[in-house]
């Protein structure tokens, strides 16, 4: 076990360098650069602006001081935009906010979401189901880009319950809506993943087997039907959870929390490469961690999986 | 001169002492009963680029940084100017040095004098390729002495033409006379910037509690994309007078939920999203407002040697101008009080007398039928229809008025016309290299005269993307620079415009902004909305 996952980490390391050549490459690919503008400058200015950030090396030198910058000092290089700051900067108060909301969200979305998956599974054709099946689809329908703007017009302008917006160091009031926007349609996703594969393990031999044993419905569910049931979901929670403790734009454009999903977009459209490149980095590095966290997990749920 | 300091400490202190209570008291001018939490709240499209004042590129940011820091003038509710940290100034006889005099009383935040040096140093540092501004040519606009082959790298920044006389006299060179010079001191590319804090903390200067700024505020906090917050600079030379405690800004990327929370309270001003100007104002009567705004709105042909021949016409040129129902677009399309524009110049810059050039005079009937009969002169019929592509870059807003506008070719002269849009950066890498046909172009003044609108058309103008060349334009243009007088320049160049066409203006600029009826003083008469916190005030309810 030990073995593999030092294999896995190993082999992590080549990803990221194709990940960061590739990205780095198709960037500098996009049409204009972080300094055109409106009233394009003029020929000195930009010169002395590119020879301050190294755009004016040819792109091969470009991505060996880029990489060199990381692997020496774990830097990230300068923002083009947000000339006060560096990527690191960006990312230190970003990425916090974001995961914050983020794995906030994944826990009510995958507890909200199993639950609503299993009483629909026991409790097939009853209300309960055609509940959970009506809430989970509702949700799944519903955007969060609609959602947010509805969440705000009812809780801030109609009850004036909660802001409408901002981060304020994480106070519970303005984490609410973000998560509820954020999560919906997650849960509902695992609430239908739960549910149908949940109701295939209870039909199972060795459920049968357990009820014919005469053991109570609630012992059965929780140590024979659940682990099983759980699978599928756990390999659809790996990139789950890092599109989400990585951000949403929505969630951000909407809530202006602060976090990174709007400066990784915003960052692509400002030709912002340092910024975008160091975001793509770290959704990378987190994707890849945690398709080895869901590979562990299987080991650990399913005795037929074995490294 | 002892007795005089001491004097003048005391009723700064005394004036100091009592600042604070102002909160429960009267406006000292207009005897209006104040509010009691002097916050001003207001929203930002985007988190400012930079708060480093010859850093700083975009329009929030400088408006951030016109609050912290102060130049040599600033400008009235009108847009002229009043002494900043210059009490005045004095003109050589050949027009090209400035001598300013500045205040005695003008500190930083951290208590020291404002100097003469610390406008040396900013403007060398504007200057300098090491700084690598990219408002570098700011500085060349300004035309100081030397400015260019500093930028170039071919001479030091020291060799600059600014110099300290004394601590509180400036002196400035120019390469050549420039009427509007002292104008051009509001911008924040010429604020004046702390040397101390800078070697201190090098890029970091500009975080809270790094900071040393000069104006009426200082940064007291800073949450990227969130929010930044402006408390009072107690060392503000004017700060007695100073009546708004707080500046918060808010970034909210979308502005209907700008809006949104604008209508839950939390914010005092923002933008009106277009088309929603007339609901509001029957709506909150007391807090939409629309007022000019020193921007054009047109759409300019590529008449370079990558642009169709159809274009190089000028009866085509014309008839499109012609057909167009401006009208139409600002008060059905963009419904926010904007101004159909005839001439590229908007009305609302200072000085500019508008022309009346001839296609103005005309009403929209005899225009559509100018406009058939220049077409069909041209060759062009509904059998033989022109066909064009045009290009925007992606907006609802600018979405809108091409459809509206293309409808309108289309009906009246059959033309047909392929829409293409694209995004900002591929747009303006597209436009600047000329590959296009027919393309939306917007431009803001940099200061409040004309040439800033004008200079564009001119041959060798880096914004010129159509590559229009009229050698008349461009002397008429060289020579406004130094007349005492520009404006028969200004008339003749926009009548030739007129005559050639080589630009279709559409409209002209409003701010469109709800902004809470207890907050006043807004210079909604400064054309290019050079707005100073420490002139607001709030009123109780």
């Amino acid at each position: 076990m030990l073995g593999y996952i030092f294999r896995r980490l190993a082999i992590s390391i080549p990803t990221l360098l194709v990940l960061i050549v590739l990205s780095f490459v198709l960037m500098h690919a996009a049409p204009g650069g972080p300094f055109t503008s409106e009233r394009p400058l003029p020929p000195e200015v930009l010169a002395n602006i590119e020879a301050k950030y190294g755009l004016d090396k040819p792109l091969i030198a470009q991505i060996f001081n880029y990489i060199g910058g990381i692997v020496t000092s774990f830097d990230f290089g300068p923002s083009f935009k947000y000339k006060d700051r560096s990527v690191n900067d960006i990312i230190a108060s970003g990425f916090p906010i974001t995961l914050t909301y983020g794995f906030l969200s994944f826990i009510v979305a995958f507890v909200v979401g199993c639950a609503l998956g299993v009483a629909a599974a026991l409790k097939k054709n009853s209300w309960l189901d055609y509940f959970a099946v009506g809430i989970s689809i509702g949700a799944q329908v519903l955007p969060n880009f609609v959602m947010a703007p509805i969440l705000v017009i009812i809780f801030t302008l109609w009850l004036g319950w909660l802001p409408g917006g901002g981060w304020n160091n994480g106070h519970w009031a303005n984490i609410i809506m973000p998560v509820i926007a954020l999560s919906t349609s997650y849960m509902a996703s695992i609430a239908r993943l739960t549910r149908s594969s949940m109701l295939e393990v209870m039909n199972t031999n060795f459920i049968r087997t357990a009820q014919a044993k005469g053991l109570p419905a609630h012992v059965i569910v929780r140590k024979h039907a659940l682990k099983p049931a759980l699978l599928p979901v756990i390999s659809y929670l790996g990139p789950t959870f890092v599109a989400m403790i990585t951000g949403s734009v929505i969630v951000d454009v909407y809530f202006s929390t602060g976090g990174i999903g709007q400066a990784y977009v915003n960052s692509a459209l400002t030709r912002d490469y340092a910024v975008m490149m160091g975001i793509t980095i770290l959704i990378g590095a987190l994707t890849i961690l945690f398709n080895l966290v869901v590979d562990i997990l299987y080991a650990w749920i399913d005795p037929k999986i074995r490294y | 001169m002892l007795n005089k300091n001491i004097f003048l400490s005391t009723v700064v202190g005394a004036a100091l002492l009592s600042a604070p209570s102002f909160a429960a008291k009267m406006h000292p001018e207009t005897g209006e009963k104040l509010a009691d939490d002097q916050t001003f709240t207001y929203r930002l499209l985007d988190e400012h680029s930079s708060v480093d004042p010859q850093i700083v590129e975009d329009v929030s940011g400088s408006e951030v940084v016109r609050n912290l820091f102060e130049g040599l003038y600033n400008q009235d509710n009108y847009g002229n100017l009043v002494p900043g940290v210059a009490l005045s100034h004095e003109v050589s006889a050949d027009k090209q040095t400035y001598t300013f005099k500045l205040r005695q009383d003008a500190k930083w935040s951290d208590g020291k004098p404002v100097t003469a040096g610390d406008f040396v140093f900013a403007w060398q540092r504007a200057s300098d390729p090491k700084t690598a501004s990219p408002y570098a040519w700011y500085v060349e606009l300004m035309s100081l002495e030397n400015a260019k082959a500093i930028i170039d790298g071919e001479k030091t920044p020291s060799e600059l033409g600014v110099k300290a006389i004394d601590d509180h006299t400036l002196e400035v060179k120019l390469s050549v006379p420039l009427p509007y010079f002292p104008l051009m001191t509001t911008h924040s590319t010429t604020f004046p910037s702390p040397k101390w804090a800078i070697d201190a903390h090098g890029a970091d200067w500009t975080k809270p509690g790094n900071i040393v700024s000069n104006g009426a505020y200082v940064l007291s906090e800073h949450k990227p994309q969130e929010q930044a917050v402006l408390v009072r600079n107690e060392n503000y030379w004017d700060n007695a007078n100073t009546i708004i405690d707080k500046v918060v800004t808010l970034v909210i990327n979308d502005e209907n939920v700008a809006l949104t929370r604008y209508k839950a309270g939390e914010l005092d001003r923002t933008e009106v999203p277009a088309g929603q100007y007339p609901s509001l104002k029957e709506q909150y009567p007391d807090q939409a407002i629309a007022f000019p705004r020193l921007c054009n709105y047109y759409y300019t042909f590529n008449l370079s040697d990558s642009g169709p021949e159809f274009f190089k016409d000028v009866r085509v040129r014309k008839a499109l101008a012609y057909s167009l129902d401006r009208n139409v677009i600002t008060e059905r399309v963009l419904q926010g009080g904007q101004f159909p524009a005839y001439t590229f110049t908007p009305a609302v810059t200072a000085g500019f007398e508008v022309p009346g050039v001839e296609y103005a005079g005309l009403s929209q009937k005899e225009r559509d039928a100018k406009a058939m009969e220049l077409m069909a002169e041209a060759g062009y019929s509904k059998d033989n229809p022109l066909k064009f592509n045009l290009v925007y870059n992606t907006s609802e807003g600018h979405k809108k008025i091409a459809i509206a506008m293309t409808q309108m070719w289309k009906q009246k002269l059959g033309v047909e016309v392929t829409m293409n849009n694209m995004e900002w950066k591929t747009f303006l890498n597209e436009r600047g290299n000329q590959n296009f046909e027919l393309a939306r172009g917007a431009w803001c003044g940099d200061y409040n005269e004309a040439s800033t609108f004008l200079d564009l058309l001119t041959t060798a103008s880096g914004y010129n993307d159509g590559k229009y060349s009229n050698a008349e334009v461009d002397q008429l243009m060289a020579d406004a620079k130094t007349a005492d007088n520009a404006q028969p320049n200004y008339t003749r160049v926009e009548e030739i415009v007129a005559g050639e066409m080589p630009v279709i203006p559409i409209y002209h600029y409003t701010n469109v902004y709800m902004m809470d009826a207890n907050l006043k003083n807004w210079p909604v008469e400064n054309a290019e909305q050079n707005w100073y916190a420490k002139n607001l005030y709030k009123v109780a309810d």
